[in-house]
């Protein structure tokens, strides 16, 4: 029997590591695989909930297969920026992407 | 149990008990039994191959009005033995400039993704490696690896034609994979269930006599899925020399062959399985093990149909293999989906007797292909196939001569 | 310790691990790798939590799908950055230290909650739940407004990411 605390440490950790890859990495591309860990994080901690405290309705699978629906959304859309982005700017750094600075 | 009506289920039975009779704990006879099973089923799927390998040559050369292997034992029946051997005796080379360990994983992975289908794969209406309430999702799932092992070997190898075969490869299984699902969901609505075992035993009429159409898609996107002739780009040896796999040499090089063969031999099974009836057959009730007999002289039938297909067609072009996905296939897996779906459900709910219903199920495939024939014809008639032929090609002159 | 959770920290640890060089990886499409790894480790962790559907989801949607396209991204924007020279900005240490407080301050929060340490519920088996789920997705009093409005929003991704990515007007 594993408890409850397992999956919240574990998804609180990977949320982190998410949010750390989002913040410090320089790439468009691995900045949207930080947010897709957090995601994931999300997830585990939604389904973990489901398993353990609310077996008898489905909220917290169907919150979890809106966040999958979203997270194929979010990438799609995501990559096609970043590749429309990088064929104008010849650049997928995200902190070279200034032209709203000034 | 007698052994010769079921041999499987009376071995795994004499197994267990001898497994408890030696004082292990249920949860570890469990373990050990499907640890044996999975080895089971692997090497049989393995070993398969080389029978698979010589019967492709043998079924090869007939078409080409050849002889075949016919040398190594009888009707060359030994030659893959030798090749095997060959091939383990090959050197590896691993060239300068590759991404080792994801070069070393990607044939693993490709021979993997094959032999875990096969987890779900009943053979007789009880040996089933597991009888997952998601296996038809489970199918699809695990396809997904393959792709993701030929993108593996194309990037890693570190050469250019390696990543054009792996470009075209990902373009192709993953638009491939849409009317392949569209056409599993056609055996999900009309069983009621996503389990394999459990689409086998709902079909008292066999699935492709029920939707021939859906029959149809399935076939051709897992031809394009296996990469076979002649959805066979991601290797195309006149234009990208061997695709994917150019930099590998020896028994890595024979991982993917062997992947490459189990999995359309696995296609073939699935088709069977999906709109064949698997094992069903006469007399499976009283002897499950005739079910084996039946599941294989099935699968062997549709996988006869595929060596055909690959001795006769020529290569299609990237853009008709993309077009041919997009414009034709999908399209038509969707409106037969909904239409089934419909269908379906009214006559759930007016519980119509069975061979009414599969005559109404058959009547809508056969007019929507029918209906799909009709406006291709239309729309050629409207702008007729350019015709190929030579075009006058600019000839280069010396300057001297065009100055004058 | 059962075999349970043995399991369970075996696939936390190839999660969180795989994780880690995602976020640290300098070459890109080694980072997608590890992503791959790390949603395969996520959905066993789903089949631990007896929900096999979403461990199936997972593979098909996430690895078959998402990881894929990041691969694909990652080779066509391979040469604006040859991996080479520094991966992270300059105020990772900052990035760092805020990861680190979000964790520690999710752990302080969790642990201070009343069903913290709670055990799983006895289950039967996991067909009703599916079949559940399923009827709860379409049916008007649950979810179908949701439902409907993810397939939009999917229509509406697809035809974004279409007219982002067309480059026409070059």
């Amino acid at each position: 029997m594993i408890p409850l605390s397992w999956y919240l440490i574990l998804s609180a950790a990977l949320f982190s590591i998410g949010l750390y890859g989002v913040l410090a990495r320089k790439n468009a591309i691995a900045i949207l695989m930080g947010v897709e860990l957090m995601l994931n994080a999300v997830n585990i901690n939604l389904v973990a909930f489901w398993r353990y405290l609310d077996l008898k309705t489905v909220a917290g699978q169907a919150f979890a297969l809106m966040v999958f629906a979203v997270a194929a959304a979010e990438v799609a859309v995501g990559l096609a920026l970043i590749i429309s982005v990088y064929r104008r700017r010849k650049t997928v750094a995200a902190d070279e992407l200034d032209l709203m600075k000034w | 149990m007698n052994f010769l009506a079921d041999p499987i289920t009376f071995i795994i039975e004499w197994l267990r008990n001898l497994l408890i009779g030696w004082g292990l704990s249920a949860g570890w006879v469990t373990f050990v039994m499907k640890l044996l099973g999975v080895a089971v089923v692997g090497s049989f799927g393995l070993v398969l191959v080389i029978f698979l390998i010589w019967l492709e040559r043998k079924v090869a050369a007939r078409f080409q009005q050849r002889l075949g292997p016919n040398r190594v034992g009888p009707w060359g029946l030994f030659q893959t033995f030798a090749d095997v051997i060959k091939i383990f005796t090959k050197e590896h080379i691993t060239p300068r400039g590759v991404d080792v360990v994801v070069y070393n994983l990607a044939p693993l992975i490709s021979v993997g993704a094959v032999i875990l289908l096969w987890a779900v794969i009943p053979f007789t209406p009880n040996a089933i490696g597991a009888d997952l309430n998601v296996g038809v999702l489970y199918l699809v799932a695990v396809g997904a690896l393959g792709t993701l092992a030929i993108l593996m070997a194309g990037w890693s190898s570190n050469n250019k034609y390696a990543l054009l075969g792996a470009f075209r490869t990902v373009a192709q299984m993953v638009s491939y994979e849409v009317p392949m699902v569209l056409a599993l969901l056609i055996p999900v609505l009309l069983s009621d269930t996503m389990s394999v075992n459990g689409i086998v035993k709902a079909q008292s009429v066999i699935f492709l006599v029920v939707s021939p159409l859906a029959a149809f898609l399935f076939f051709i996107s897992s031809l394009a899925e296996i990469g076979r002739t002649p959805f066979d780009l991601l290797e195309g040896e006149s234009e990208i020399v061997a695709g994917y796999h150019i930099e590998y040499s020896g028994l890595k090089f024979g991982m993917f062959f062997v992947g490459e063969f189990l999995h359309a031999f696995t296609v073939s099974a699935l088709f069977a399985i999906l709109f064949l009836g698997g094992w069903r057959g006469w007399g499976v009730e009283q002897f499950p093990i005739l079910g084996f007999v039946y599941f294989m002289l099935k699968t062997f039938a549709v996988y006869f149909v595929v060596m055909w297909f690959r001795t006769t067609l020529p290569r299609v072009r990237i853009d008709q293999m993309l077009d041919f996905n997009w414009k034709l296939l999908t399209p038509v897996g969707l409106i037969l989906l909904v239409v089934t779906a419909i269908l379906q459900k009214i006559i759930l709910v007016s519980a119509v007797p069975l061979w009414v219903a599969v005559i109404v199920h058959l009547a809508t495939s056969l007019l929507i292909g029918w209906a799909t024939v009709q406006i291709i014809k239309a729309r050629q008639a409207r702008r007729p196939r350019r015709q190929p032929v030579a075009q006058p090609r600019p000839v280069a002159r010396p300057p001297e001569a065009t100055q004058a | 310790m059962t075999l349970e959770q043995v399991l369970f920290l075996v696939f936390a640890v190839v999660t969180l691990g795989s994780a880690l060089m995602v976020v640290t990886e300098h070459k890109m499409i080694r980072a997608a790798l590890w992503l791959i790894l790390a949603l395969f480790g996520v959905a066993a962790l789903y089949v631990l939590l007896n929900v096999g559907f979403f461990a199936v989801m997972q593979v098909v949607v996430y690895i078959g799908a998402i990881a894929i396209l990041f691969i694909f991204a990652a080779m066509l924007t391979r040469k604006s950055m040859e991996d080479i020279g520094p991966q992270v900005n300059s105020g990772w240490p900052a990035a760092a230290l805020i990861g680190a407080l979000v964790f520690v301050s999710l752990a302080w929060m969790f642990s201070r909650w009343s069903s913290f340490a709670v055990l799983p519920p006895a289950l039967a088996d996991d067909t009703p739940a599916l079949q559940q789920l399923g009827v709860a997705l379409v049916s008007p009093d649950a979810y179908v407004i949701p439902f409907e409005i993810a397939s939009v929003l999917l229509v509406a991704a697809m035809v974004g990411a279409l007219y982002a990515a067309w480059g026409k007007n070059e």
